[in-house]
């Protein structure tokens, strides 16, 4: 009766092989590493790139002892970090910055480990140091940015349409126009209609005045945030990308909020530096008749400021602001009919008509164009405007170096952030108190299971040794599909792992109790392990249901540390459902399912008088 | 090795009265004490900044203190965290450093004072994702009473799903009273254990309520009482060795898990300790007196069971 068939040893043989290979990984602990990923879609980490790596180590004699070439990216592992970090200020000044040079850790398992994809645990933030930043988008704030966007184009529509207008302000959450006539008021709300579909329009007349309300759609309004969300996340991992940071972690969370992960990075005010980072254009009209020698004497015109061409002289730029780095829906690196470098700049539809028309109203003047890095303003290039520029693609070659040319098209790129962020929750964990977190959960693990151990084996002897077992199986099926998932662990997550020892038990103390039970009540041996096994799994069945409900209280509702611990908590009831009851009576049957037994060996047990009268 | 084996069973019922009027006694003085004095909210839920900084030396917190009066932060908490050379400082939410660049100043600031300052922690919660993690901790555990009431409802009887539910909420009552009345620190590890907790002490009930509905099968001549009393008397040994490894492993987690574990234990072992009391002392004598019935369990299942029986 207490015999299973061939195929569920095969089974479970294989399942505890398994689980073994992919547990595995994680002992064989981590060597410094170097990682070169690509910046760009354009980049590539190809078999010539690690040659010239090879190469550039070799000249340098730094000693690397593998490299490892993978479509994400190359990655050198060294012996000792001060080669690691010798090795990364080289290669960063030599592979160009087209690719991220980032300082990694690699698993010392052998390569076919890899390559069956049985990789160790990621370790969380609080194990290895790092920083966790959460940052919410300012939804106020970027509605008044898109609001002053719209005053822009609004301005230029009623300009282009010849309708006069006595004003355009932003009030608030909407635009106001005031018009001199109801006439003028009738045709812009007929043209603006057409032309801006996001937009409602509302007659108002204050003091006699005729007016037009202008607000954003809310169906535009919603659509509006989710792109300022989007906008800004891919804001930051440009600007992450910058930090050189091997495995960031970008996310959106929630309606408004970005969630970043930078493990490793120490200088925690470096990266809210950059990630705060603001690099815009601004294309305004260099103001020619203005005296710049005054200027530079201290007396700069009014409604101008004077700012230093790159690579050129001093000039004064009208403050008035015609165009921003807002439009830009791409900016790549190239170069321009002489063969100098240039940015290729890509304007967005509004942005190519309000070029096109200023350009068009300034031909043989001059416009600038600005750069804005974090309240620091320089003029990239002044050009004379020779012709009307349609098509919204805008070249700009100034003055600069190829590599200039890149960090420009990167930044543009990378673009300021469509609406504000600030920080509502860091965590910031050293790298000595990492480790410290490592051993101090390992050492948490491994006392409470040599406790539980020696408890079990002492209460119900050979039994007890067998669940003993299956608990340490349990512990590395638990391991193992952690790490075949990625799962990252926690501080939490290893308390989730030990309190998972700590209740796994309950399966088999619930069975052996029945057992003994079922000795007591006078059955014989195997039918006893029989009945101990099928009456205890209707309340083991129920326990671990109850306990994975709070599990997913936890995992729903929970957040961060919350969340590691109830994963590891839902996914070791999984596992103990499997290894407490099938593995344990799979090794209670391979023991005594085939031969005849006096008793149970689960100890001594009491037996109760009345039962006693009957022997 | 056994250690419980009882010749008659004990009669847990007949002490209901006196357990339920314990259980009112100290649930009040928990209500009162969380009223009164409240939680010692940690940074996770008040909003606000915690630093843990790490000396060469044992640290003299009043020379640290007075630093950090000298850049305006004259409210800080400065305390000894651990070791004589570890500090924790607590700041307060300020309007004025909003986006976390206080700690940046902190550290400056001692870091001037003496180099050798290493840190080690730091953590920014902004007030209204304190409030958010709050509110999201109460919906977890409405969430999980609901899961359980309703899962034990379907399992067993609606009658099992309430018991078993004042019971854990009378668990967690005791130990949001023990943070309160010590004034531990109430954190987000210390959330998790007491909704773990709220999983947890349900098997209790469970593997109680699961002998019930046997010994109603089997038992039929015996009333009520002498069935409760008899599936607690039979599932004693079970229950002591289960949370004596438990509380084993909780302990482990308690010595060596360090002060990030250190509450976490503590709110579990009180859990696990309370957990037994009123699974048996709580939850049985509200069954009987919500008047539960064989015929509540044993109906739908009596054919295959008269079958069963020659």
């Amino acid at each position: 009766m207490n015999r299973y068939p061939l195929w569920k040893y095969i089974v479970i043989a294989i399942s505890i092989l398994l689980g073994l290979l992919y547990t595995l990984p994680n002992f064989f602990g981590e060597s410094p590493a170097v990682q070169i990923s690509p910046l760009r879609a354009g980049a590539r980490t190809d078999a010539a790139l690690l040659q010239h790596v090879e190469q550039v180590l070799n000249q340098q004699n730094l000693s690397y002892s593998e490299t490892i070439l993978e479509s994400t990216g190359i990655k050198i592992r060294f012996t000792d970090t001060d080669t690691q970090i010798k090795a990364k200020d080289i290669l960063s000044s030599e592979v160009g910055s087209d690719y991220v040079v980032a300082l990694n850790l690699l698993s010392n398992s052998p390569q076919w480990m890899r390559r069956i994809g049985a990789l160790p645990m990621y370790l969380g933030l609080d194990l290895r140091g790092g920083v966790h930043f959460m940052l919410q988008v300012d939804m106020a704030g970027a509605l008044t940015k898109s609001l002053d966007r719209f005053s822009v184009d609004l301005r230029s529509t009623l300009r282009e349409q010849r309708i006069p207008s006595a004003g355009i302000s932003r009030e608030r959450s909407k635009i106001v126009i005031r018009f001199r006539d109801g006439q003028a008021r009738e045709k812009a709300i007929t043209e603006l209609g057409k032309a801006f579909e996001d937009l409602v329009f509302q007659s108002e007349d204050t003091g006699g005045e005729p007016r037009l309300a202008v607000s954003i759609k809310p169906e535009a309004l919603v659509h509006m945030q989710n792109t300022a969300v989007q906008r800004n996340i891919t804001t930051l991992r440009n600007r992450v990308n910058e930090l050189g940071v091997a495995e960031p972690i970008i996310q959106q969370a929630g309606v408004d909020r970005v969630i970043v992960q930078l493990p490793g990075v120490q200088d925690t005010a470096k990266a809210k530096d950059i990630l705060g980072r603001t690099a815009t254009l601004e294309v305004r009209m260099v103001d020619e008749d203005g005296d710049i020698d005054a200027a530079l004497r201290g007396s700069v015109p009014p409604g101008t400021e004077l700012f230093t061409e790159r690579g050129g002289g001093p000039l004064l730029v009208k403050k008035q602001i015609l165009l921003t780095g807002d439009r830009i829906t791409d900016a790549q690196p190239g170069f321009d009919q002489d063969h100098q470098p240039a940015v290729h700049v890509t304007l967005d539809n509004n942005g190519s008509r309000i070029f096109k028309q200023l350009t068009r109203n300034n031909i043989g003047k001059r416009m600038a164009i600005l750069l804005v890095e974090k309240n620091l303003t320089e003029v990239v290039t002044a050009p004379v405007i020779r012709e009307e520029i349609g098509g919204g693609r805008v070249q700009i070659s100034g003055k600069m170096s190829s590599t200039e040319a890149r960090d420009v098209a990167l930044l543009l790129r990378a673009g300021a952030l469509a609406a504000p962020m600030e920080i509502v929750e860091e965590r910031t964990v050293g790298p000595s108190l990492g480790a410290e977190n490592i051993s101090k959960g390992f050492n948490s693990i491994l006392y409470g299971f040599l406790a539980v151990a020696t408890f079990i084996i002492i209460y119900y002897s050979a039994i007890g040794v067998i669940s003993v077992v299956a608990l340490a199986i349990n512990l590395l099926f638990l391991i193992g599909l952690l790490s075949i998932l990625q799962a990252t662990l926690t501080l939490p997550g290893m308390a989730g792992m030990a309190l998972t020892v700590g209740m796994a038990i309950d399966a088999n103390v619930l069975i052996n109790e029945r057992i003994r039970d079922e000795i007591r009540h006078g059955a014989a041996p195997q039918a006893a392990i029989h009945a101990g096994y099928e009456r205890a799994w209707d309340a083991i069945i129920d326990t671990n249901l109850t306990t994975m409900l709070a599990g997913l209280g936890l995992m729903i509702f929970g957040s961060g540390p919350i969340k590691g611990f109830a994963v590891v908590l839902c996914l070791g009831i999984l596992t103990t459902l499997y290894s407490s009851v099938t593995v344990s009576r799979a090794m209670v049957n391979l023991l005594y399912g085939n031969r005849k037994l006096e008793r149970v060996p689960i100890g001594t047990i009491k037996m109760p008088k009345k039962s006693n009268n009957k022997l | 090795m056994d250690f419980f084996r009882f010749e008659r069973d004990i009669p847990f019922t007949r002490w209901g009265k006196l357990s339920m009027t314990f259980s009112l006694i100290i649930s009040i003085l928990a209500i009162y004490s969380l009223v009164t004095k409240g939680l010692n909210l940690a940074v996770d839920f008040t909003g606000g900044t915690v630093m843990e900084i790490s000396y060469q030396q044992p640290a003299d917190l009043n020379k640290t203190r007075k630093i950090l009066a000298d850049i305006g932060m004259p409210d800080a908490i400065v305390q000894n965290f651990g070791t004589s050379r570890d500090v924790l400082i607590r700041l307060p939410v300020r309007a004025e450093h909003v986006g976390g660049n206080l700690s940046e100043m902190v550290i400056s600031a001692l870091k001037a004072d003496d180099p050798s300052v290493e840190m080690r922690r730091v953590e920014f919660v902004g007030p209204q994702v304190g409030d958010e993690l709050l509110e999201n901790g109460l919906l977890a555990m409405l969430f999980v009473s609901i899961g359980i009431v309703a899962y034990l409802a379907f399992r067993f009887e609606w009658k099992f799903g309430v018991s078993c539910i004042i019971a854990n909420l009378h668990d967690v009552l005791i130990i949001l009273g023990c943070f309160s009345f010590f004034q531990w620190e109430f954190d987000l590890t210390v959330l998790a254990a007491v909704l773990a907790i709220l999983g947890y002490s349900v098997n209790e009930s469970v593997v109680i309520s699961d002998r019930i509905r046997e010994n109603f099968r089997k038992l039929r001549k015996a009333d009520v009482t002498k069935v409760v009393n008899n599936a607690i008397t039979e599932t004693m040994s079970r229950t002591v060795i289960t949370h004596g490894s438990t509380q084993l492993v909780v302990i482990s987690m308690f010595l060596f898990g360090g002060e990030a574990l250190h509450n976490f234990a503590l709110a579990l072992t009180i859990g696990i300790l309370f957990g037994i009391y009123s699974s048996i002392m709580i939850a049985s004598p509200i069954l009987i007196l919500l008047g539960v019935k064989r015929e509540d369990l044993v109906k739908i299942e009596r054919k295959p069971q008269e079958e069963a029986v020659p």
